[in-house]
């Protein structure tokens, strides 16, 4: 029984801690919302930390490290808000990797030299019998693309898929698509004619998001890409949204401890009510709920498989409801000021508006934990 | 990080799980058609299998082996709890002595007496109980009222009342905090002592709760007497023996939390059953939102473990384990009776008697309000309320109060 951090856990920590404070992720953050051309290329950044391979095999190139450790650098970024493109990058190469996906495919993806972007594909459920796209919800409610076969190994897809995380400039979209009435693993090629990614913006200026469309466009169908690999790395992405968030929450508790030690009134600092102290010590139990998770769900994806669909989204769930209520009580605690163009408590309940509905929203997660728990029951 | 048990803990895993195997036919069985019911008669059969729990090393763990412990560390402890309750058997009648006053003794008390109660307490032959809050000190324990006065020949006159204690009814001993002296700061005039629970002046009274059941008492002192030898850690130092119970207490707590039988899959069979509810999204979100703060409850306490096994005292944030297994379950409990309707209100049944049992245990072991208080100012460093009562003789800070009433 061992929960803490290795030594090289905490090193992979600290070397992506001080890699995004070279650069100024807020003020970036804050400019790129008025429309300038102010967000940093993090890419390089990734590349040179060695983040585009770390869940890729050391066979093919990669780091071959554990899903806890992509969870610990997913904090790293969300702590500063910073557009590392690896919400879609790292499961999208997790998926190539479990897959079986050949090394010359791979080996590139390792080194950065090229991106992945993860299409979203929610995996059915007891209330809902199909594979879905983003959004889960409304009118814009989507099927999943259809492949057709194409000569001996190949596919061509055609569909439409909204609001794909880091969509835009990635080089190759690896998703699900229902070929013959099953759902599988395909990989695309972005530049080709059949693929088109429209730059959406929604909110939070720090999160590339694109509006994919393919019509006939050519994909491998990635051998051992079935449905659990698939689900695999829908609950693998569930749990690098939930890390994500955490570092959010963690460094909006920071700034509203600190602040409410040195602001005073009635001769006092504000951090000495009750009303104020509570409202950040709820933030602490949620954060630190949170992490007991994230350590839950770092362990059971090697560990114990088949609780890693459980762990991942009750992860996500308790992130995501604690991101939600620490980026409100940021701006509560700050008064005022919290909720000007000028203060950072906006950047961060703009991310925690968005984030809360993407990949199937906060609220899919919670549902797949009452179904995994309502399954073990029965 | 590792949740699997090494070579020598899934040997240790493995003795438990075997000495269980072999005696759990022995163990009183407390649910079900052949449980018992009468309340003597379980409290004889749980105090007798405390003591083959212990014969067998399975009680008092954490213990040195000069007490009749097993001189083992919190991971053992951890491993033998998680064994008793996969057996299904019931733990040690004496969860309080054992786990908060027998460590407090080991660490404050005499030699003579550690040689004289620590044996029985471990075997169940003297069950014990912990006679600290009282009616106006709960969340304020050093305000305790509960006076002991010397007497010219060295004893010790005990007048006072205390209330919510466990197991009182038939304990044999108490461990008591009482002001010894009221003309100086409050923390300050505060010792420890022994009670025999059978001396003359104790009354023990039964305080029904929501559900009817009497499971606190209160307990009366009047002119009960006591030896000089009944003080534990020194007259005037009995704070620091409480803080010493009270870490025992967050110890326990946080390593204990699932015991409570407050965790998500409980509460998740209740719904499975009825398979309209299980397809109902609003029950769905509601069951997925309690069970995954419930759950992680499982993993905190993992964290204090490993905590533990380096050597370093968890802190007050074992307290937040707390409120959330305590609001997780009320929560709980309100999806459940939303589902299964009036029925599920029937007093006595299972559902009727955790939501009954709920709202007091919000207060319990320190309030949700103090525990935030004390870990917003402990773990995230806020600074305290202005306090009223900083460095003023116990005696006159009991004038202002009554002044101003």
């Amino acid at each position: 029984m061992n929960l803490a951090l290795s030594d090289e856990q905490v090193l992979l920590r600290e070397a992506a801690r001080g890699t995004l404070s070279r650069y100024k992720t807020l003020e970036a953050a804050r400019e790129a919302l008025d429309g300038k051309d102010a967000l940093p290329d993090l890419w390089e950044a990734a590349k040179e930390a060695g983040w585009p391979g770390l869940l890729i095999s050391e066979s093919a190139g990669g780091a071959g490290l554990d899903v806890f450790d992509a969870m610990l650098v997913m904090s790293e970024c969300g702590r500063v808000l910073a557009g590392v493109p690896l919400l879609g990058h790292l499961p999208a190469t997790a998926l190539l990797d479990e897959a079986g996906a050949a090394t010359d495919l791979l080996a590139p993806l390792a080194a950065g030299e090229r991106r992945a972007a993860y299409l979203p594909a929610k995996p059915p459920s007891d209330l809902d019998s199909e594979w879905t796209a983003d959004p889960a919800h409304g009118a814009a409610r989507a099927a999943l693309p259809v492949a057709q076969r194409a000569g001996a190994e190949g596919v061509r897809v055609s569909g439409t898929i909204a609001f794909v995380p880091d969509a835009p400039g990635a080089d190759l979209l690896v998703g699900a698509a229902l070929l013959d009435g099953e759902v599988v693993a395909v990989a695309i090629e972005a530049s080709q004619a059949g693929v088109s990614v429209e730059e959406v913006r929604r909110y939070d200026a720090t999160r590339g998001l694109g509006h994919l469309s393919l019509k006939d466009a050519e994909a491998g169908v990635l051998a051992s890409g079935g449905a659990d690999a698939l689900a695999s790395a829908w609950h693998l992405a569930q749990a690098l949204v939930a890390a994500e968030s955490l570092g959010a929450v963690e460094t909006a508790l920071e700034v509203s401890v600190a602040y409410a030690k040195e602001r005073h009134t009635f001769g006092r600092a504000i951090g000495s009510y009750q009303a104020v102290k509570h409202s950040l010590t709820e933030v602490l139990r949620q954060q630190e709920n949170g992490r007991s998770l994230l350590y839950y769900a770092g362990w059971a994806r090697r560990g114990a498989p088949a609780e890693f669909p459980l762990a991942a989204n009750a992860a996500r769930s308790v992130c995501g409801r604690a991101l939600d209520f620490a980026s409100r009580a940021m701006i509560s605690v700050h008064g005022g000021i919290g909720a000007t163009w000028e203060h950072d408590a906006p950047l961060y309940f703009r991310r925690a508006q968005l984030t809360r509905r993407l990949l199937g929203g906060t609220g899919s997660a919670t549902d797949r934990v009452a179904e995994e728990l309502l399954a073990q029951a029965a | 990080m590792d949740l699997d048990d090494t070579p020598e803990q899934a040997a240790y895993r493995g003795r438990v799980r075997d000495w269980l195997r072999e005696h759990r036919g022995e163990a009183p069985v407390l649910r079900g058609p052949d449980a018992l019911t009468d309340e003597q008669e379980i409290i004889a059969a749980r105090r007798a299998w405390q003591g083959k729990l212990a014969e067998a090393g399975l009680a008092g763990v954490t213990w040195p082996k000069e007490f009749g412990g097993q001189g083992l560390g919190p991971i053992e402890q951890v491993i033998c709890n998680q064994e008793i309750a996969a057996a299904g058997v019931p733990g040690i009648l004496d969860a309080i002595g054992v786990g908060m006053l027998g460590p407090t003794i080991i660490a404050h008390g005499s030699e003579a007496q550690k040689s004289r109660y620590l044996g029985p307490m471990l075997h169940g032959d003297e069950v014990w109980c912990q006679l600290f809050s009282e009616p106006a000190a709960g969340s304020d324990l050093a305000a305790v009222q509960t006076r002991a006065q010397q007497t010219d020949d060295g004893r010790w006159r005990l007048n006072g009342q205390k209330v919510w204690t466990t197991n009182a009814q038939f304990s044999s001993y108490g461990l008591l905090l009482a002001r010894t002296d009221a003309d100086v700061a409050k923390h300050n005039g505060l010792t420890m002592f022994v009670v025999p629970m059978d001396a003359e002046g104790v009354t023990v009274r039964g305080l029904r709760q929501i559900s009817g059941e009497a499971e606190f008492n209160e307990v009366f002192f009047d002119d009960v007497l006591l030896d000089s030898d009944a003080v534990v850690g020194g007259v005037g130092a009995g704070w620091g023996t409480a803080l010493t119970t009270l870490m025992f207490e967050r110890v326990t707590i946080g390593l204990g939390g699932e015991g409570l039988g407050f965790n998500s899959a409980r509460f998740a069979g209740a719904i499975a059953s009825d398979p309209h509810a299980s397809r109902d999204p609003e029950v769905r979100a509601r069951l997925g939102e309690l069970a995954s703060e419930l759950m992680a409850v499982r993993f905190t306490g993992y964290r204090t473990l490993t905590a533990l096994q380096r050597g370093q005292i968890p802190g007050p944030e074992a307290g937040l384990a707390k409120v959330t297994i305590v609001n997780g379950a009320i929560k709980a409990g309100e999806l459940i009776a939303d589902v299964l309707g009036p029925d599920a209100l029937e007093d006595g049944g299972e559902w009727a008697y955790m939501i009954s049992f709920l709202p007091g245990l919000k207060s319990a072991g320190g309030t949700e309000e103090i525990l935030r208080n004390t870990i917003g100012e402990r773990v995230l460093g806020l600074p305290p309320e202005p306090r009223l009562d900083k460095g003023i003789p116990f005696s006159e800070l009991r004038a202002k109060e009554a002044s101003r009433a």
